[in-house]
């Protein structure tokens, strides 16, 4: 969709500021809501593409106007009552009516501590051979499909070459779209900074992105 | 934020999803366990180890396993590597993906609207805001890091390290030089 998280080229946003000595957490909440996400996640809830797009779809000013783990709080919020694992009366109120109802649901225990530390992983085995090879021109295609992409605004249209074979992973946009994990082989593809931000931008800088095929053809 | 975060915590215990101590283990983990000290030790074994640098340049995936605290790095990780003429630089415009395996949790300005919006447009004034100024021949290449492939920057080795063991270079390894925001420490003043 083409929300406000499709930040790459926005203007207007400030400098970065880094803060010295960072905490890893800045207020107890915040390690709470990362736990509390990571093991709904592992139990097999909801997989990340999934998880993206409950923060994507957050209403504009909600997004713009909320920390980082906020967002990730009304997320999780958001998928628990759809997935109907907690239901609304409940989140409204703050605690749980109807307890332990199901028996031998998973419980997200100690020992599944480990696989929350392991990144999951996407790969699949290709369902054809790549259609592209290092050293093609590829164009990034102009879609802008209402539902959850990969594919940033600012490359769309624009011409790239094909740098890296990453192999085929899960396609993100066919999962969140309810069409199973449609592998796809990804890309790493890379454009001039003039082809993207036009005559005056930087000629020493290169951006990539990490394309999977459908949203390549031949340039 | 506490008192919503603490009632969300209340009802999934309550119905049965988590258990609370699980849920301390993984902030204790990423809070002291998880974190760009292991990152650090990977660069400095590059640094010092010729065959281990291919490795890792190779297949980022496979060659930082051993460092992992659970074993096994999630798939896909990508080392890049910064040379006299090309400095790497990644950003996340869509969302915030990191390589949480080697760095841990992404801090607060990595994440921050500023940085997405542009590390892709103008790398040299982002650069600028954390004290770095590359020389103006010096290439930069910038990682979105779009889908679950995860990046890493192995930075230049500073000079007048040659006789330092891997445990003295990885302290002049920060988070910042791996996301390619920052530069490793001087080894004079680290020294």
């Amino acid at each position: 969709m083409d929300g406000v998280h499709d930040m790459g080229g926005m203007d207007g946003f400030g400098k970065v500021e880094p803060e010295r000595d960072e905490p890893v957490f800045h207020a107890r909440w915040e390690g709470r809501v990362v736990a509390m996400t990571r093991a709904m996640a592992t139990l097999g809830h909801w997989n990340i593409d999934v998880g993206r797009y409950g923060i994507e779809v957050l209403p504009p000013h909600v997004y713009l106007s909320s920390s980082y783990y906020r967002r990730w709080f009304l997320r999780t919020a958001d998928l628990i009552v759809q997935r109907g694992l907690v239901g609304a009366d409940e989140l409204a109120a703050g605690r749980a009516f109807r307890a332990d109802e199901e028996k031998g649901r998973k419980k997200f225990s100690l020992a599944d501590v480990e696989r929350v530390t392991r990144r999951g992983s996407f790969g699949r085995t290709a369902p054809a051979p790549a259609r592209f090879r290092i050293g093609d021109r590829v164009r990034a295609i102009n879609i802008h499909p209402r539902s959850h992409t990969r594919l940033p605004r600012y490359v769309r249209g624009h011409v790239g070459v094909v740098e890296r074979l990453h192999g085929a992973h899960v396609f993100p946009d066919a999962y969140v779209a309810g069409k199973g994990e449609d592998p796809q082989w990804l890309y790493t593809v890379c454009f001039e900074s003039r082809e993207l931000w036009g005559p005056d931008a930087d000629p020493t800088v290169k951006i990539s992105v990490d394309a999977f095929e459908p949203y390549l053809e031949r340039a | 934020m506490e008192l919503r975060v603490r009632a969300l915590e209340t009802i999934l215990v309550e119905k049965g999803y988590v258990e609370p101590v699980a849920l301390d283990r993984i902030v204790e983990l990423y809070e002291t366990r998880i974190g760009p000290h292991i990152g650090a030790r990977v660069v400095a074994k590059a640094w010092a180890d010729p065959s281990f640098r291919q490795a890792l340049l190779q297949d980022a995936t496979q060659a930082v396993n051993a460092f992992s605290p659970a074993g096994r790095i999630g798939d896909h990780l990508v080392a890049v590597e910064n040379t006299p003429g090309v400095h790497n630089l990644v950003v996340c415009t869509l969302c915030s993906c990191y390589p949480w395996d080697v760095l841990g949790l992404p801090p607060v300005w990595y994440k921050s609207f500023a940085y997405r919006s542009r590390a892709v447009k103008e790398p040299r004034a982002v650069l600028a805001d954390f004290g770095v100024a590359l020389p103006r021949e010096t290439d930069i290449r910038v990682w979105d890091s779009t889908a679950e492939t995860r990046f890493m920057v192995v930075p230049m080795r500073p000079a007048g390290t040659e006789d330092w063991d891997e445990e003295r270079l990885a302290a002049l390894v920060t988070r910042d030089c791996m996301v390619g925001t920052g530069l490793p420490k001087d080894p004079q003043a680290a020294a």
